[in-house]
């Protein structure tokens, strides 16, 4: 009985220490990103890494999301003769929740986890102690550029997601469905405000970029210098990226769209 | 040379996105409609609002000329009081138009309607809508008609 206390006092604190770790490394990063300023091609670096790279992955999810929005809107619209409210439905679900959820999650699987396993491997060859030898930084170094460049890289990925699935959603909608295109897109600028809706997403992106590159680097800096700990850090930064985005994305939702 | 092609795809990259945002904001919303650069304020008070919402056109002959920015209740009147900003285009109103609300189509939005007047003075920032036409309700209308039907017995 007593051990078993003993281990879930354990669990719990090892839990809430983490959660501490990860806040104060959050805070040197943050410290540290002023001094990058003299050494912006650390930046340009990972961004081509983290965002270039995930281009192709982005377009074409957002492409077939836009597709099957189209499809299904049609499907359900065309019941009320509403399809030409098609261009609303495919513009405001993208603008508002896909876009910026589809592409945090598609983030945290093609750059968060190759960032968190890229950083794991630099600890687990002490590459990190060997920059520290040389009085180096390693969150200055390494750490920061990593998180900017995906801080900087999601909103604009989302939007290019958004853009590429309402153009989608046109394709299947005007193109092979037959809904008049002057009504999708006078009904989109009609019924989509820039405030509300566009700019309410894009701060979700933006939300989301910032806890997802955190995740990231944070997972890789704080891994068990071991393969199999690289391994785990990779996974928990996927997981843990999808729980928070979902999360944050309810939270942020019912601020935003609430209207309480 | 691989760090020059490294920044010039990422130049790329950036000059994409933030096209995405500008054709997010120019194509996809209405920021390229109506701007609020300069509105005055009307107060009209209706019996009913009905469903009407905040942000919700105002149009004169079909013409959008503003929106819905404000709806309260008013403690002394008793009565819907609702905020309307009209484009300061659009400041040739006379005193005594009239302020309906309507439906757009069977299901649709709700809307104000302006219908002008004939009076000299126009609207100014703060006036009062005097002569308004409160929103239809379905069940008041259905309610009468079933009275008419009983009573005919």
């Amino acid at each position: 009985m007593i051990g078993l206390l003993q281990a879930l006092g354990h669990w719990s604190l090892a839990r809430v220490a983490r959660l501490g770790r990860g806040h104060l490394f959050l805070v040197r990063t943050l410290a540290s990103l002023p001094r990058l300023l003299p050494r912006p091609g650390l930046v340009v670096r990972e961004l081509f890494s983290v965002g270039v790279l995930s281009l192709l992955i982005i377009v074409v999810s957002g492409g077939f999301v836009g597709f099957v929005l189209g499809l299904q809107g049609y499907v359900t619209l065309v019941r009320f003769g509403a399809e030409e409210s098609l261009g609303v439905v495919v513009a405001l679900s993208l603008v508002r929740e896909l876009g910026p959820v589809v592409t945090a999650l598609l983030f945290a699987g093609r750059a968060g986890s190759a960032l968190a396993a890229e950083i794991g491997l630099m600890k687990s060859t002490e590459q990190l102690a060997g920059l520290e030898m040389m009085a180096v930084d390693p969150i200055e170094r390494v750490v920061a550029p990593r998180f900017l460049a995906g801080f900087i890289s999601m909103p604009l990925l989302a939007a290019l997601f958004s853009v590429v699935g309402v153009w989608g959603g046109f394709f299947v909608g005007s193109g092979l469905l037959g809904v008049d295109a002057g009504a999708f897109w006078s009904q989109i600028q009609a019924q989509v405000d820039f405030r509300d809706d566009v700019l309410n997403g894009v701060i979700k992106s933006v939300v989301f970029g910032f806890v997802a590159s955190w995740i990231a680097v944070f997972e890789g800096y704080d891994a068990v210098p071991t393969s199999e700990g690289v391994g785990r850090a990779t996974t928990r930064t996927v997981v843990n990226t999808a729980l928070a985005v979902l999360g944050l994305d309810f939270i942020l939702t019912a601020l935003m769209f609430g209207n309480f | 040379m691989v760090d020059r092609k490294i920044e010039i795809l990422v130049g790329m990259f950036v000059a994409l996105g933030l096209g995405a945002l500008f054709l997010l904001a120019m194509q996809v919303s209405n920021l390229s409609q109506i701007q609020e650069h300069g509105t005055y304020r009307v107060t009209a008070y209706f019996d009913n609002i009905g469903g009407l919402k905040v942000r919700a056109p105002v149009t004169a002959s079909g013409v959008r000329v503003g929106r819905v920015a404000e709806i309260g209740y008013d403690r002394s009147t008793f009565r819907a009081r609702v905020v309307l900003a009209l484009g300061t285009q659009y400041d040739f109103f006379p005193v005594d138009t009239s302020a309906s609300i309507y439906t757009a189509g069977l299901l649709g939005e709700q809307y104000i309607a302006l219908d002008p007047g004939a009076e000299e003075e126009t609207l100014k920032d703060g006036s009062v809508i005097q002569y308004t036409q409160s929103a239809m309700i379905l069940e008041q209308l259905i309610g009468r008609f079933l009275v008419e039907l009983t009573s005919k017995k």
